[in-house]
């Protein structure tokens, strides 16, 4: 600081000015060297990584949901299929407050308040980048209201998707079985990927059963999205090469069910608890499989809201239930034939031996005593007619005479006591009682003695003794083809959606059941021909074209006290005995084999005979019930209708 | 003989534009320079715009305006200049306490002036007017200034930085300073009180940190790590270094980056249109960029150097200088070195009265190297 009384030096000035501007000037160039390695780095260096952060950026891969495997009957007929449906469905990284988005959705009615914590939870369990759907099968009106609205949403979107869709409405239901949004439990057994886009999966039956077939491979396409993640064609002149993975649709199923037949069936019972089964005896394809009451599986396809949910699981006659599989009834008289053979078998009984019924039997040293349906006694009879008359004494004594742990033994040849292996799941295995099985069911060791008259009642198929209708049409269709025990089955054959090639599925002979002598079959099969035949089901096959072989039988809901009598006039409708009735046809080679069990039917001969009469005039005559009058039309398409 | 007859014809036409220039008082090589920059700058902003015509065409209008206020502003005689610095800058300072004070009335950020016909930013006057009065005030002193008169300058730079820091500003305000500091040094600031002076701006910018709004000090942690605050504060950086880092070598290819044309890049256009570049154009459009940059400057800053007296001197190698400043700035916010700020890059970024006013001021460096009394022979 030189002070005041510095002068300018002009030429000092210039001095300093230049050699500042040089510094300046190598600075300036040590500074765009900085920028440039800058860059070099960027862009040369770390070029990979940065493109493929860009690449993340603008590409988003978005699921292709497979087509779902269509379901047909044997004539082609169809059972499931596909439909375009319009869906809501949220993507959650996209959605900035989840919780308000929710309660805002809900407040326009688009989805239920009660259901906002299952949807949180249903959002949540999928990856972050998923598109969930939160709603299926928007109405027109539900579409027009979010589309107002849809950029108060950021991150939810109405998209089109292929949602089950089953035209027969209630119709085979307990076959089929339903899908239903995907829950957190499904979650746990499923790879995500797998599903990503896909909102429903198998719940029961069918769906269920043959979910890995029916579901295909999800594919994936490559989309270019913007910033504000909505997804363009095209932006300037950015051409995108993008991937695309097609979805291989799942594999279509061609089940062994006939359609009309199990519209007959479900028609016959159609305001009742009733569980009807046909089998093929040839080669264990099921021709009809009903539980009634039933329900739309529509409903769980679209997405069930709570009330409905509720309406139907607690509905007093158990629509949900599926009585043809998981139903477990005392087979009572049906077993008959099976507890003939097995005296035959061995040789404690011939077709000629006759027994004397005189309303009553005793065991020796007992005043107990096990009565007949017929209180005044059959009188003298042999096998076939004892079967064909269902005389209660005959095989009283002849059970007592085989002993418990044969008979067991011999019963479960029929695929009794036993699940039958039928291709859906959920079915009861019923129960075949022997003194081993009550040692090892009780706790108590009074509890595990087998009492001889719990031998007596197991020859009428009461007790203890607990079937399903499958296995009783599985056993009449043994029966009927003289021992050959086919595994039930609904999917005959697996139909390529691309090709239209079908694989059949081959059907699986289990075991040919032996019996002593190849004659014994006959004399089973006579019995049961005699019981339509001038025995206790002689009405239901009148006029036949064809010939039947059945029996009847009755399971107890309600147990009569000694020397009481069974007064249906007296006891509750619900504690009346369910009506069985078993039957093939035509007797001598047999192309269908039937088991109906009536709830509550009171009578196999008077309820279920004239039931399983309809379903085989169907099957092998192709001759159907005339169509209902127009009010039950009406009502029919008014459960049926579907959409 | 061909050869010669094109050589001698092209001899002619450049002697012929150099004539004109010279009688327009321009500089051919710098508006070679810039004008290369402008239409680099055109080119790129239809692209960064979203192929959108208009912004294209105002972009130009813009380019226009400031072509002819470098033309009128080469015209004037320094002499002149000199004379209406001091008036410019009041002007500017006045400008500045009404728009603060419109700002505290309206209990909001207030940078705009609105006369009705145009809306336009006293700040931005004030990047021309402290340098100005900065060179004005330091012409009659013995040089390098001595401690009173750097006092004055604290004041003369202070006053307008402050008031636009205020308002709040701050890129602008230190835009303001940087040019009013460039003229001091080069005014020959001893190196002992620079390094003072620095270590002090080290300790200041400890304690102004507690003066920081926080949107502001967001910005510079958000610099310090951008991944803090990936979808809001640090997104800008993020995405900006994905860009260019995206463009490669020689880049995704004009009007095909899909950082920019989808949007990731926010104000792409604007200040963030170096990523634009980066990334459609790669690292040799990058490069070329800043060379086009270097040129513009290094001949600036030689035009200053032959000017005759200290005023001419001094303002027109600051004008020089922090032309080089706002590309360094930009560029080093953008590709990730330094925090971001709003400054754009010079006569690239759409919008706003910078380029007027960077053109404007390539018009007075003009103005004082053409005027000079002994051209260099």
């Amino acid at each position: 600081m030189a002070g005041k009384g510095r002068i300018k030096d002009v030429w000092r000035e210039q001095q300093i000015f230049e050699q500042r501007s040089l510094v300046a000037g190598v600075l300036i160039v040590l500074m765009t060297g900085a920028l440039i390695a800058r860059l070099g780095w960027l862009q040369i260096s770390r070029n990979d990584y940065f493109t493929e952060l860009s690449q993340g950026n603008r590409v988003r891969i978005e699921p292709l949901p497979a087509a779902r495997g269509i379901i047909y009957d044997r004539n082609g007929t169809i059972l499931a299929e596909n439909r375009p449906a319009y869906q809501l469905e949220l993507v959650r990284e996209e959605v900035p407050d989840l919780e308000d988005t929710l309660q805002r959705l809900a407040a326009i009615g688009l989805i239920a308040p009660d259901e906002i914590d299952s949807t949180r939870r249903a959002i949540k369990s999928r990856r972050g980048f998923d598109s969930v759907p939160i709603r299926l099968r928007l109405s027109e009106e539900e579409i027009a209201r979010f589309a107002v609205r849809r950029f108060e949403f950021p991150g939810v979107d109405i998209r089109t998707r292929l949602a089950r869709y089953y035209p027969q409405g209630e119709v085979a239901v307990h076959a089929l079985g339903h899908v239903g949004a995907i829950s957190e439990k499904d979650l746990e057994k499923i790879d995500r990927a797998e599903y990503s886009g896909t909102a429903t999966i198998g719940k029961l039956g069918i769906e269920l059963a043959y979910e890995s077939q029916l579901h295909g491979r999800n594919g994936s396409r490559e989309i270019l999205v913007n910033a504000r993640g909505r997804s363009v064609e095209k932006q300037g002149a950015l051409t995108p090469q993008l991937k695309t993975v097609p979805a291989q649709p799942g594999t279509d199923l061609v089940l062994s069910l006939d359609f009309e037949v199990q519209k007959v069936a479900e028609e016959a019972v159609w305001d009742q608890r009733a569980a009807i089964v046909a089998i093929d005896p040839q080669n264990g394809d099921v021709i009809a499989l009903a539980s009634r009451p039933g329900f739309d599986p529509n409903l769980f396809a679209r997405g069930l809201t709570g009330p409905e949910f509720r309406a139907l699981n607690e509905n007093i006659d158990r629509p949900l239930f599926n009585r043809a599989l998981r139903g477990v009834y005392p087979p009572g008289s049906t077993i008959k034939p099976l507890v003939a053979l097995a005296g035959l078998t061995y040789q404690l009984a011939t077709p000629q031996t006759s027994r004397y019924c005189r309303g009553w039997f005793s065991l020796p040293g007992s005043r107990h005593r096990f009565r007949d349906w017929k209180p005044q006694g059959h009188g003298t009879l042999g096998m076939v007619q004892a079967i064909a008359q269902s005389c209660d004494v005959y095989f009283y004594s002849l059970a007592d005479e085989i002993g418990p742990t044969r008979l067991a033994e011999f019963l479960s040849h029929f695929g009794l006591g036993a699940p039958t292996g039928i291709d859906v799941g959920g079915e009861k295995a019923g129960l075949l009682p022997s003194p081993e099985w009550k040692r090892k069911a009780y706790r108590k060791p009074q509890d595990q003695v087998w009492f001889p008259g719990e031998t007596v009642i197991f020859g009428i198929g009461q007790g203890y003794m607990l079937t399903t209708p499958v296995q009783l049409a599985h056993m009449t269709a043994i029966i009927g083809s003289r021992g050959k025990n086919f595994q039930p089955r609904l999917v005959t054959a697996l139909r390529d959606p691309v090709t239209g090639t079908k694989t059949p599925v081959p059907p699986k002979l289990v075991e040919q059941v032996q019996v002593a002598d190849a004659g014994h079959w006959q004399v089973a099969i006579d019995g049961m021909y005699a019981v339509t035949h001038g025995g206790t089901a002689s009405r239901s096959a009148a006029g036949a074209e064809y010939s039947i072989a059945g029996k009847t039988g009755t399971a107890q809901v309600f147990t009569v006290a000694q020397n009481a009598k069974y007064d249906e006039k007296t006891i509750g409708e619900r504690l009346r005995d369910h009506a069985w009735f078993v039957a093939f046809a035509p007797a001598e080679d047999p192309r269908i084999a039937v088991a109906v069990l009536v709830e509550n039917g009171r009578s196999g001969s008077g309820t279920a005979a004239p039931i399983a009469r309809k379903v085989m005039d169907a099957y092998l005559l192709r001759k159907f019930p005339p169509p209902p009058s127009a009010e039950e039309s009406a009502a029919a398409a008014a459960t049926t209708g579907g959409e | 003989m061909i050869y010669e007859e094109v050589d001698s014809s092209t001899r002619r036409t450049l002697s012929q534009t150099t004539r004109v220039l010279g009688t327009l008082r321009l500089d051919g090589p710098l508006v070679l320079g810039l004008a290369l920059l402008a239409l680099y700058g055109q080119v790129v902003l239809y692209s960064a715009s979203g192929q959108d015509w208009e912004s294209v065409l105002r972009g130009s209008i813009r380019i226009g305006l400031g072509a002819v206020a470098m033309l009128a502003l080469a015209q004037v005689k320094p002499a002149f200049l000199r004379r209406l610095t001091p008036w410019l800058y009041a002007i500017g300072v006045v400008l500045l306490v009404i728009v603060d004070a419109i700002g505290y009335i309206g209990k909001g950020a207030q940078r705009w002036l609105d006369l009705g016909f145009v809306r336009f930013q006293p700040s931005e006057i004030m990047k021309l007017a402290v340098p100005m009065m900065c060179a004005w005030y330091l012409r009659e002193r013995p040089l390098p200034p001595d401690g009173t008169t750097l006092a004055v300058l604290a004041v003369i730079i202070g006053v307008p930085a402050g008031l636009t820091i205020v308002q709040p500003d701050l890129g602008t305000g230190l835009l303001i300073t940087m040019a009013g500091v460039l003229v001091v040094l080069l005014a020959g600031l001893q190196w002992q009180i620079i390094a003072g002076l620095a270590g002090l701006a080290g300790l200041g910018a400890w304690g102004g940190w507690y003066l920081l709004h926080d949107y502001q000090r967001q910005r510079v942690l958000t610099f310090l790590d951008p991944q803090q605050d990936p979808l809001g504060a640090g997104y800008h950086i993020i995405q900006s270094t994905i860009a260019i880092g995206s463009g490669g070598v020689f880049g995704k290819g004009y009007l095909n980056g899909s950082q920019g044309q989808l949007e990731f890049l926010p104000e792409r256009s604007t200040d963030f249109v170096f990523a634009v570049i980066g990334e459609e154009l790669g690292f040799v459009g990058c490069v070329i960029l800043l060379l086009l940059y270097l040129l513009v400057v290094s001949r600036a800053i030689y035009l200053a150097t032959q000017t005759q007296d200290t005023f001419a001197r001094l303002l027109s190698g600051s004008l020089a200088l922090i032309f080089f400043v706002y590309v360094f700035i930009n560029a080093g916010m953008v590709s990730g070195i330094l925090p971001v700020v709003g400054v754009p890059l010079p006569l690239v970024s759409y919008g706003g009265t910078s380029m007027v006013t960077l053109l404007a001021g390539f018009g007075i460096l003009m103005s004082l190297y053409s005027h000079r009394k002994f051209a260099a022979s």
